[in-house]
């Protein structure tokens, strides 16, 4: 059977798997039988920026041909979707019934497998958690090949929401939705001048909009140290609208440009290049600007609109960090962005957010307090070390970094990460004892 | 498996007592390098090599092998993939010769070609075929500047070398596409135990600087590493030099 390199949406470690491409759940229950010796893992549309979707030698579920949505109650706000469907295309049959997904990250391109076994957060964490907070039941192929329906509360139901595919192959979902008027977004767009003005800002009014993020130039120094352009908002309502788009408040378009090419060389983006765009980000952002409407990928997706952007990093590929630290750790945050900003990484502007309280996935990322992303090309010298340390700081702090753009992460610390993790041993080995299900993840970090 | 940076979380080492395996296996498992094949002919240097890389916090397995009986490669390596992925192999074995003696002992001689290429030949189709079986690895050749072009003061160490460097780039063809990775290092030369008491080369080098390279190659998923990178230039000069001119250049 033909064998196929995959990576992670950084590129930094492809490995070859066997790809099978289930169509209904039946092929799928077949497919994970026939994974054989090196087991098999599912994938949706490989966002998941480390190896949390290759399986080195052994079988890769590619579950977008699961795509069916199976029920829309257009009353309630619940969708009943196949697990390959992606957030693009929910997006794209619900808004026009004015519903939106409860929760997406910066991109749409995520399958709600993905999601659920991510459990994805937003800028709306601070108000809406967590993506498995508005599932209500999922089904779930287990490695024996049975299939069940689990739901909050059930053990396997809270392994399973954030841990990365490990406990079964998720086959559907039924979720929540929000209600929405109009497709558009009303948006506060302001700049703080250094970290702690942002800080404050952010703990100060976040809770007045549902969704809230900053863009954290890490270029800058001194006093302008964490200088950062904050956007937040919520859906617009109806009689936001000018009257000419009232006609069609629930339009939903998604524009997009060629996709980035391939072959571009590494080291492409430098401090200079890197320290200018940051800087022209930065001036194009208003001082302060309320009210202004933007589309739904304008605010939550503008990086969908360049497709394959990820080759701008080149051969070696690019490393996302992402950690959390609990509300009252903020020196410690303090300490990480003095730190980054000193060692000159050409990093791109960074996401920094207030988490609202964590789910209760075993393995689920989010937990209360301020959490900080950022992108930073793989083949820098010493940024192994570099982030290395950042972890200790972090675990010592009580945070944790998230798996789902983890590439790297020194296995020992992710006991302290994550407390729950010996459960989550416990019950893999219960519902799989054979290890059929198994990622590069999961055998880099012995999950 | 390895991470972002190439680091591997297990190692084998064929040749485990020689220096620059040494040194690479030092480097490694001061990163995210956690079990250690050491794989070589029984001697108290691989014993000393193996409790170095414990008193480290590795976890430490010594394997028999000898490179000169390629018929028992494949029990021997297939023991230590049957144990557990293992995410990086590095082909450090290789006896230098004593360029006199051999040209007037010719069985000695081809002991070294043995040794040097036809051991690595089968050891490096058996760690090949496994890596290509669990979809990952790298397989890190050491092979030496004196393979680039034979030279008059050492062809029988630099012929062997040159088969060993010919094979290890068709074998990292052969595995392109199957998740392995084949790197060929090509050192000058190196300051260790092999070559104690001979006369220095230009641009020599250090046991470290050969595993800090392999280790940035690493990191790169390079194809060709030279140890000091100078040596690309230098070299990529020699190979073109006419042969009389060449000949009478003294190394």
């Amino acid at each position: 059977m033909p064998v196929r390199s995959l990576a992670g949406w950084g590129r930094t470690a492809p490995t070859t798997a066997r790809v099978l491409r289930p169509r209904t759940r039946e092929e799928a229950v077949r497919a994970l039988a026939q994974a054989g010796p090196r087991g098999a893992v599912a994938r949706g549309l490989g966002r998941a920026y480390g190896d949390a979707a290759q399986n080195a030698g052994g079988a890769v579920l590619d579950m977008t041909g699961l795509d069916r949505i199976r029920s829309i109650d257009a009353q309630r706000g619940l969708v009943v979707c196949d697990a390959g469907v992606s957030l693009h295309r929910l997006m794209h049959v619900l808004l026009p019934l004015g519903w939106f997904v409860p929760v997406t990250p910066g991109t749409r391109f995520v399958t709600v497998g993905g999601a659920v076994g991510a459990d994805i957060h937003g800028k709306n964490h601070h108000v809406s958690g967590a993506f498995t907070r508005h599932v209500e039941s999922m089904e779930l192929l287990l490695p024996d090949g049975g299939v069940r329906t689990v739901s909050p509360g059930d053990a396997l139901f809270e392994a399973t929401a954030g841990g990365m595919g490990l406990t079964g192959v998720v086959l559907g979902a039924t979720l929540r939705l929000l209600p929405v008027e109009t497709t558009r977004m009303r948006v506060d767009t302001e700049r703080a001048a250094n970290l702690d003005d942002l800080m404050a800002r952010l703990a100060a009014t976040d809770h007045r909009y549902r969704y809230s993020v900053a863009w954290i130039d890490l270029l800058a120094r001194g006093a302008a140290l964490g200088r950062s352009v904050i956007t937040r908002g919520d859906h617009a309502r109806l009689s936001d609208l000018r009257p000419k788009d009232r006609r069609d408040p629930l339009a939903f378009r998604t524009p997009s440009l060629p996709a980035a090419p391939r072959g571009i060389p590494g080291g492409l983006l430098r401090p200079s290049t890197v320290g200018v765009f940051n800087e022209l980000w930065f001036r194009r952002a208003p001082r302060e600007r309320r009210g202004e409407l933007q589309s739904i990928p304008a605010f939550f997706h503008p990086l969908d609109g360049l497709p394959e952007w990820n080759r701008i990093y080149g051969r070696p590929g690019f490393v996302q960090y992402q950690f959390v630290v609990g509300p009252e750790r903020a020196d410690v945050l303090r300490a990480i962005v003095r730190r980054i900003s000193e060692r000159k990484y050409p990093a791109f502007l960074a996401v920094l957010k207030r988490f609202g309280p964590g789910g209760s996935g075993w393995l689920s990322f989010p937990r209360e307090g301020w959490t900080l992303a950022l992108d930073i090309p793989a083949g820098l010298p010493g940024l192994d070390r570099f982030l290395d340390a950042l972890d200790e700081t972090v675990a010592d702090a009580g945070g944790r970094v998230y798996l789902a753009k983890d590439s790297r992460l020194r296995p020992e610390l992710l006991g302290a990460m994550y407390p729950r993790l010996a459960d989550f041993r416990r019950l893999r080995s219960e519902v799989d004892p054979d290890g059929v299900l198994v990622s590069d993840l999961a055998r880099r970090l012995d999950l | 498996m390895k991470d972002a940076f190439g680091a591997p979380q297990s190692l084998l080492v064929l040749g485990g007592s020689s220096d620059i395996g040494r040194a690479v296996a030092r480097w490694l498992v001061a990163r995210r390098t956690r079990r250690v094949h050491l794989a070589g002919r029984a001697s108290d240097r691989l014993r000393e090599a193996a409790a170095e890389l414990t008193g480290l916090g590795a976890e430490v397995t010594v394997v028999p092998f000898d490179a000169a009986r390629p018929e028992t490669h494949e029990e021997a390596l297939g023991k230590v993939f049957a144990e557990g992925d293992v995410d990086c192999v590095l082909m450090a074995f290789g006896v230098l010769g004593d360029q006199e003696r051999d040209e007037a002992d010719p069985a000695a001689a081809s002991r070294v070609a043995q040794v040097n290429f036809t051991g690595a030949v089968s050891a490096g189709l058996v760690c090949g075929n496994a890596l290509r079986a669990q979809g990952h690895g790298s397989l890190v050749v050491l092979s030496s500047v004196a393979g680039e072009r034979a030279r008059r003061s050492n062809f029988i160490y630099g012929s062997s070398k040159a088969g060993l460097d010919a094979f290890a780039q068709g074998l990292g063809d052969a595995l392109h596409g199957y998740g392995v990775h084949v790197m060929v290092v090509r050192p000058g030369f190196v300051r260790t135990r092999m070559t104690a008491g001979m006369k220095e080369a230009p641009l020599a080098t250090t046991a470290e600087a050969v595993a800090e390279a392999v280790v940035a190659g690493l990191r790169r998923r390079s194809e060709t590493v030279w140890v000091p990178g100078a040596l690309r230039l230098v070299m990529s000069g020699m190979r073109h030099l006419p042969r009389p001119l060449f000949r009478r250049i003294p190394l």
